[in-house]
């Protein structure tokens, strides 16, 4: 049939393109990448985070020129073979060709020396800590239907109330707990605003992040850079080895020997999503935002899970603020989140609204941010200003190309009228 | 028969409107009571008071001789009263068992949800009266028919035994509908009492024991179908002699003003819901295109709009083939009115006042507009005129469409299209969710305009309206038409079965083609 043919045309140009696309990239690692190597040239990628690990695995020793071209060739094959016969998973293939190009730049740049592998993975799990944070805010705030992007300034404001707490009162503890109750006090300040007077739920967001910028700055250069030993000086949590399983080889590095912070992100990730998906909580939460009119009509109070959820989301932000402080570098700089809050948005989105699509897709946020750090240390020819662009260009490349499929919760960012 | 309900004298108003005024109905047990009346007599707010949505300003509300306080759907569901919206209450992304345990979720270690142990429960319910559902299904695979089955099995499952059920056909095809109708009175024969809301006539003379009437918030009446016929109804719903059935003479067709051939057309999401569609329509005669709702019927008014391009396939309209990409103003300057199907969304911009939406498609043209300037009084004379000549009843030509009923925002969309030089008419599920004394006037109207020599292609999922308007008729498929015929020779069984998907030659057999008498249209 006449129309079959057309709609099969334009899945082969599709297909076409595509591979067109894929074929580019692999020439591309070629390009940038085999220039200035030699013939003999190692990279040493190490796979123990001390010299002193239990059960010490080898490192990884690569021959550079070799793995570029293995790399480039792979990708170009990939290409010809998406062209000729087309592959099912759009998602694999963007996974494929990601790693190869990553990987590509790694072994170049690390071309004659050695990068520690694992620390640069454990580093992008300490990274990605307040994004996924940030992004766990939003989910559980979203998937009741309440947009807030307010979880910028809910972090800065924690951080500073934070620290200045735990300074002052010499106790970690409190100043994680004030930071905590800070954040859901601005969380429950949004959820008023937004479901009692039905506000816009983005001008009140936008309000807190201009209002925790400007305030935080404030007390910041009128009190802490003074007297910072007295409101500014808290340290830091230790790092917590696991016993036994900080020593598994490659895992336990990287996942069981963190802070309190770090820990408390991933128990959050798991709890959120048992929460949502298993327990009558979630499920109310979930039809609240879906569908609030369906469960107002069997007496679910839709304005009470709403509360609750932004508030416990302003919490989980807030930890995300002691992140910052107290479980990085122990004092408070002006406008130190740099972004994260939004780009934990970010990751919330392109995982889909679900705790776990956030973690990972957090994951990927603080490899790009680790990564540039990584790449300063090893002196890469590349200004470092340009370097420090990588979470931010990865935000956009994620939020621009990937995400069309994702679907917000239905009602999302809508406030509900009870008639 | 002992009375298990009773609602006394209640009142309820509205800024500026009295919704209900002393209203009295009471419902006994294992009946079903019909409450008719036309959109805006306070049905739907007389039952969401008694579900806890409102509150009533005055009256009282019995349930089995007991005063009760409900003040919401928990008072009302822990009374045994359970209800079926009109507009589904059902979270599409979820599983019915998901949807039926919402708000009484059964628990496993008194955390966790017991999914395995609702779906049991639904199993059963379905068995008992025949509601047919699987619970590990999403509601959005579900068809919509399915779905007010879970609907009515989440009402059971909370163990209600007074069932609300708000204009629950309005989204059904004649089949579903019988299928509801069986559901329905095994209900009542276990035991089961139900108040069922509706505002067409044929339902309430099939299933009612008793009616009662509601006019302007106001009770008119309670009767027994026996001592009533349709025509009595509707009288006593609208308060004035109503025609069911718009009277027209023989059709009188010349030359063809619209031709498709075999046209192929994409929904947005790429999906090909046209496939080889063909079809002509004459001056002076109305085709009417059937189906259920979502058979392209949507997708193909679209394409004949200018609204999606086509796959393949060529459309003529008044002699002149389409080109690619033709705009929608290009086709309405040929002579082409629209009347879309979602009248809110594309018929109409709801945020502006009446004058603006009577002038939406020719603004750009004299006399509305002169060289770049609008000219105000020619708008204000042109919608002061037409909201009179075609009976549109608002306060002023200044309000925004949105605050006008769905009937009278219908006609400023009539008066609109209708009062330009046209020659063919395209409308699109005209008379949805409309009552009585507005479908007889847009059914008049139509048919007017086919007396003038336009050409009328009518797409509606109601098989009545089809029978009563075309003069030819055309059923839809799935993309396809399976059979287009002259509208003497449809009986109402032949066209539903094909409207369910059975082939022509196989629905011959179960039902003939034709009919000795004229369908009545409610």
């Amino acid at each position: 049939m006449a129309v079959q043919s057309t709609s099969q045309h334009t899945a082969q140009r599709n297909r076409l393109t595509v591979g067109g696309i894929l074929i580019v990239f692999g020439l591309l690692i070629f390009l940038l990448f085999t220039p200035g190597t030699e013939a003999g040239q190692v990279a040493k990628f190490g796979m123990n985070l001390k010299s002193s690990a239990a059960l010490p695995i080898p490192d990884i020793t690569l021959p550079v020129q070799a793995s570029i071209y293995a790399l480039s060739i792979l990708v170009v094959f990939l290409g010809a073979f998406q062209m000729a016969r087309g592959i099912r998973s759009a998602g694999a293939l963007f996974g494929i060709v990601a790693f190869a190009f990553v990987a590509a730049f790694l072994i170049w740049a690390t071309k004659g020396k050695s990068l520690s592998l694992i620390g640069m993975l454990s580093s992008s799990l300490v990274r990605a800590t307040p994004i996924a944070l940030a992004a766990l805010c939003g989910v559980i705030s979203e998937r009741a239907a309440v947009v807030n992007i307010g979880i910028e300034g809910i972090m800065l404001i924690s951080a500073q109330a934070s620290v200045v707490a735990a300074t002052m009162s010499g106790s970690m503890t409190l100043g994680l707990i004030v930071g905590v109750l800070v954040g859901a006090l601005v969380a429950a300040f949004h959820a008023f605003l937004v479901i009692r007077f039905k506000v816009d739920q983005i001008v009140s967001g936008v309000a807190i992040n201009i209002f925790a910028t400007g305030a935080t700055s404030f007390l910041s250069s009128k009190y802490l850079q003074h007297q910072g030993d007295l409101l500014n000086n808290s340290g830091t949590y230790p790092i917590i080895q696991i016993p036994l399983l900080s020593k598994i080889p490659v895992l336990g590095p990287i996942l069981f020997e963190n802070n309190l912070v770090v820990y408390l992100m991933l128990l959050i990730v798991i709890v959120m999503h048992i929460v949502l998906y298993y327990t009558p909580w979630g499920l109310r939460t979930r039809a609240v935002g879906e569908h609030p009119k369906a469960a107002d009509t069997l007496g679910i109070n839709v304005f009470f899970v709403r509360y609750v959820n932004v508030i416990v989301g302003g919490m989980i932000a807030g930890l995300g603020g002691v992140y910052f402080t107290l479980g990085s570098v122990g004092r408070f700089d002006e406008v130190m989140t740099a972004g994260k809050g939004f780009i934990g948005l970010a990751a919330m989105i392109f995982g889909n609204w679900n705790p776990i699509g956030a973690f990972t897709s957090s994951l990927i946020f603080g490899f790009a941010d680790s990564l540039q750090i990584k790449m300063q240390i090893l002196s890469v020819p590349i200004p470092s200003s340009i370097l420090a662009m990588a979470p931010y260009i990865v935000t956009m490349i994620v939020l621009t190309g990937v995400v069309g499929r994702a679907i917000p919760p239905a009602a999302d960012g809508v406030a509900y009228e009870k008639q | 028969m002992p009375t298990v309900l009773e609602l006394r004298d209640i009142s309820k108003s509205f800024p500026g409107v009295l919704a209900n005024d002393h209203v009295n109905i009471d419902l006994q047990e294992g009946e079903i009571h019909c409450l008719l009346g036309e959109n805006g007599a306070g049905k739907t707010t007389l039952m969401n008071i008694l579900y806890g949505l409102y509150k009533p300003d005055s009256g009282e509300i019995n349930v089995r001789g007991k005063k009760a306080e409900i003040h919401g759907p928990n008072d009302a569901i822990a009374r045994g009263i359970g209800m079926v919206h009109q507009h589904f209450m059902l979270v599409p992304v979820m599983t019915v068992t998901e949807n039926v345990m919402l708000g009484v979720e059964e628990k496993r270690n008194g955390v966790f949800l017991d999914r395995a142990k609702v779906a049991k429960r639904i199993r059963e319910i379905s068995q008992l009266y025949g509601l047919e559902v699987d619970p590990d299904a999403y509601i959005k695979d579900l068809p919509v028919g399915t779905q007010q089955r879970v609907e009515i099995i989440k009402v059971l499952y909370r163990q209600a035994d007074i069932l609300i059920l708000d204009e629950p056909t309005a989204v059904l095809t004649p089949q579903e509908v019988e299928g509801l109708f069986k559901v329905l009175r095994s209900l009542v024969e276990k035991g089961k009492s139900l108040i069922f809301i509706t505002h067409k006539l044929k339902e309430v003379m099939a299933l009612a024991n008793r009616i009662t009437v509601l006019r302007n918030g106001r009770t008119v009446g309670t009767v027994i179908p026996g001592d009533v016929n349709p025509e009595k109804l509707a009288s006593m719903m609208v308060g004035r002699d109503v025609n069911l059935v718009v009277p027209k003479k023989k059709a009188n067709p010349t030359e063809s003003v619209l031709e498709v051939k075999d046209i192929y057309v994409e929904d947005e999401r790429g999906q090909m819901t046209v496939r080889g569609v063909s079809f002509d329509v004459k001056m002076g005669e109305v085709l009417g295109i059937a189906g259920v709702q979502g058979n392209g019927q949507t997708q193909l008014v679209y394409a004949l709009t200018g609204l999606l391009p086509l796959q393949s396939g060529e459309i003529r309209i008044v002699g002149e083939t389409l080109k690619r990409g033709a705009t929608p103003r290009h086709i309405l300057e040929r002579g082409v009115a629209h009347i879309p199907e979602d009248r809110q969304r594309h018929g109409l911009i709801l945020t502006f006042p009446i004058h603006d939406n009577m002038m939406l498609c020719t603004y750009y043209q004299p006399p509305f507009a002169r060289g770049i300037g609008l000219q105000e009084k020619v708008i204000m004379d042109n919608a002061e005129t037409l909201t009179k000549q075609y009976d549109v009843r608002t306060p002023s030509i200044y309000v925004p469409a949105s605050s006008l009923s769905g009937g009278n925002q219908q006609k400023v969309i009539v008066a609109r299209e209708f009062s330009r030089p046209i020659k063919l008419l395209i409308a699109s599920q005209p008379t949805r969710g409309l009552d009585v004394g507005s479908i007889e006037y847009i059914h008049s109207r139509i048919i007017e305009k086919r007396d003038e020599g336009v050409g009328a292609l009518v797409v509606s999922s109601e098989l009545d309206e089809i029978l009563a308007l075309s003069d030819r008729i055309a059923v839809m498929y799935r993309g396809q038409i399976v059979d287009i015929v002259p509208a003497a020779q449809a009986s109402k069984e032949y066209i539903g079965l094909l409207m369910a998907g059975i082939r022509p030659e196989d629905a011959l057999k179960s039902a003939p083609s034709v009919t000795g008498e004229a369908e009545r249209v409610f």
